[in-house]
């Protein structure tokens, strides 16, 4: 990889990581709802987000922040949807990211509908879906391999196998010897990687969008990766982890790794480091800033997005609605 | 002006969608190269292709999930589930994705499809075959739920779903696919969504029912009109929307209402049509309104199956318990 795009990548790490450990903090004042830190995996999310062209569809989780963000989707939009406000579901126009999947495992189908589409409609738009590993549990990961190996549709599928779903250990998810291993049933192929290695994140990605984009089908991609902090916010680890397991992984962490990377490459230096992580927290405490300034939705407004026109029904009951609001008179 | 039985004419609506729009898509399980369970995408694939009319997997929740994410990038997939009780394995996707995504993203997003569903009973098929399960789909927010009981409202609502900006669950009574031909126009029109059609018109009780169950309104509006009773009876076409109007200004002028259904009774659409009766036109009624659904029972197999599902005589009988008081 280029040196000045490592470079790119790194800062964009960085900035993840101030966002994610923001959020976690601002969601401890009560400002956030919960939310469910990456810390671990920006290298498996913004590793292979890089690969993409603007254009591409990315359909990813309630953890993939960094990689949406990656493909466009503001972070002030990011945490409106941990805020609680709808309109973090609504980046602007142009970014081909849809908002972030709660349920597990059932949006994998859609980026199999959208590169599908795409060909349908003459384009080389491919699509990108992000899951984790408790998500491959689901019967919809198996459809959804299933229905992209028989329609070749152009579809990235990157597990990041972060070695727990909740609780629940890699091992007792499944007894398949690795996740990629799965791709064998669907007929496509399956790519085991270092998910905390920037380079061959990018590399095994930009691999699978270009067999993807020329119509050769999509691409299962386990990244191997840690969550070094808890589920959510509500969580806590210590119950089914030890310390000394996280540790190891901490010792692993993809910020390091490129760091010292470029540092061996004469690409870095405490001191650019330092103003990027200044740059990024400032970037950061705008996009908070941003989403608290919006004023809460009226009450009027969840029954005008139910359908282009509301129904008689939704009709009569906003303006029930709106005269309870009035008082009890 | 072609006569048609229901089947002749979904398929008609479906072969004139295709040709007029080519976003439109037919796609589900054995939609191709057989033409479906019940050959209602007969002729389609060959004259349309293998691209726009797809055989699908045994997956009703990847059928479903894939054609969402069709959707949300434009295309108008029209998806057909082989029977009504195999859709719940494609529940969660209707009801967490396709019918959440313009409200969760705020008009940003949005998911143009149609779910078509044979549904219902009567005609001795195998165990889940028979399926009446409208409520659910009623019941879950942001998919429209369309029943028609005509061959003329099946391709009219059937182009109107595949054109509306929302998704669209399409119920089909399995029974009435070939009972009935009509004189239906050729060539393309709608059928607006949302609105009852009055099957009949009278003053001293309303029928409201909807698909497979206007055939027995019908015959026992016939039986009680022979006893001097004057029927009036709706077919609602839609549930959601509900056209209130039309059933409430009906009630207004027969002061008497039997709703009828063969989905189950218990929260079933009844439930809900009783509910509004009762909120816009109590003061009209002269009598409690009156139920005749299915029961609160598994839908029997073959030989008993007419235990199960409303008749006239339980229509009637009905209709005479509002006209006792």
């Amino acid at each position: 990889m280029d040196i000045d795009l490592t470079r790119r990548l790194f800062r964009a790490m960085l900035a993840a990581r101030q966002y994610d450990r923001k959020a976690a903090s601002i969601q401890k004042q009560g400002r956030l709802a919960t939310y469910a830190p990456f810390e671990g995996q920006e290298a498996a999310q913004i590793g292979s987000a890089a690969a993409l062209r603007p254009d591409d569809w990315m359909v990813a989780t309630y953890r993939d922040a960094a990689a949406m963000w990656m493909q466009g989707y503001p972070w002030p939009h990011l945490l409106l949807t941990r805020m609680g406000d709808e309109r973090g579901g609504s980046p602007p126009e142009g970014v081909q990211v849809l908002p972030p999947s709660i349920t597990v495992g059932a949006h994998m189908l859609h980026a199999v509908g959208l590169a599908w589409a795409a060909r349908l409609q003459g384009s080389d738009r491919i699509a990108i879906t992000y899951f984790g590993d408790g998500a491959t549990s689901e019967g919809d990961f198996h459809e959804a391999m299933n229905f992209a190996g028989v329609y070749r549709t152009g579809t990235v599928f990157i597990c990041q196998n972060n070695q727990y779903a909740i609780s629940l250990s890699r091992h007792q998810q499944t007894a398949s010897e690795t996740i990629a291993g799965k791709a064998d049933a669907y007929g496509i192929p399956g790519v085991l990687v270092d998910g905390n290695d920037l380079l061959a994140m990018y590399r095994a990605t930009s691999e699978a969008v270009t067999r993807a984009r020329d119509g050769q089908g999509a691409t299962l991609i386990e990244a191997l990766t840690y969550r070094l902090g808890p589920h959510t916010t509500s969580d806590d680890p210590t119950q089914y982890r030890d310390a000394d397991e996280v540790e190891q992984w901490r010792a692993k962490d993809p910020l390091d790794r490129i760091r010292l990377y470029l540092a061996n490459e004469g690409a870095w230096d405490e001191e650019w480091e330092a103003a990027i992580t200044a740059e990024a927290q400032e970037e950061i405490d705008r996009a908070v800033e941003e989403a608290e300034a919006l004023p809460p939705l009226g009450p009027e407004e969840m029954f005008e997005t139910m359908f282009a026109e509301m129904t008689p029904q939704l009709v009569e009951q906003q303006r029930w609605l709106l005269a309870s609001r009035e008082g009890p008179t | 002006m072609t006569v048609m039985n229901m089947a002749q004419a979904i398929t008609d609506a479906l072969d004139i969608a295709l040709t007029t729009d080519p976003r439109v898509m037919v796609m589900g399980e054995d939609v191709g190269r057989t033409g479906g369970v019940f050959r209602l995408t007969s002729g389609l694939q060959p004259t349309h292709g293998e691209a726009r009319v797809v055989d699908t997997p045994v997956a009703e929740s990847g059928i479903v999930g894939t054609a969402f994410g069709l959707a949300l990038a434009g295309m108008r997939p029209v998806v057909e589930i082989q029977f009504m009780g195999f859709s719940y394995p494609a529940y969660d996707q209707i009801v967490s994705h396709v019918g959440r995504i313009r409200n969760r993203s705020r008009h940003r997003f949005t998911a143009p499809m149609v779910i078509r569903m044979p549904y219902g009973g009567g005609i001795g098929a195998a165990e889940h075959h028979s399926e009446s399960t409208e409520a659910l789909y009623a019941h879950t927010p942001g998919v429209k739920v369309v029943v028609p009981s005509t061959p003329y409202d099946a391709k009219g609502l059937l182009l109107a779903a595949i054109e509306d900006p929302d998704p669209v669950v399409f119920l089909e009574p399995i029974r009435l696919y070939r009972a009935v031909k009509e004189d239906i126009p050729g060539g393309h029109f709608v059928v607006p969504i949302g609105r009852a059609r009055l099957e009949r018109t009278g003053d001293d009780v309303t029928l409201v029912a909807y698909g497979s169950m206007i055939r027995d309104a019908r015959h026992a509006a016939d039986v009680l009109s022979e006893e001097g009773v004057s029927v009036e009876v709706i077919d609602l076409r839609s549930l959601v929307p509900l056209d209130v109007e039309t059933l409430v200004e009906s009630v207004e002028k027969t002061g008497r209402a039997v709703v009828i259904h063969e989905g189950h009774r218990t929260a079933g659409f009844g439930a809900e049509l009783v509910a509004r009766i009762q909120e816009e036109a109590l003061y009209s009624l002269l009598a409690p309104v009156q139920r005749v659904t299915g029961w609160d029972t598994i839908f029997p197999l073959k030989r008993t199956e007419e235990y199960y599902l409303p008749d006239v005589n339980r229509i009637v009988q009905a209709a005479h318990r509002t006209l006792e008081g």
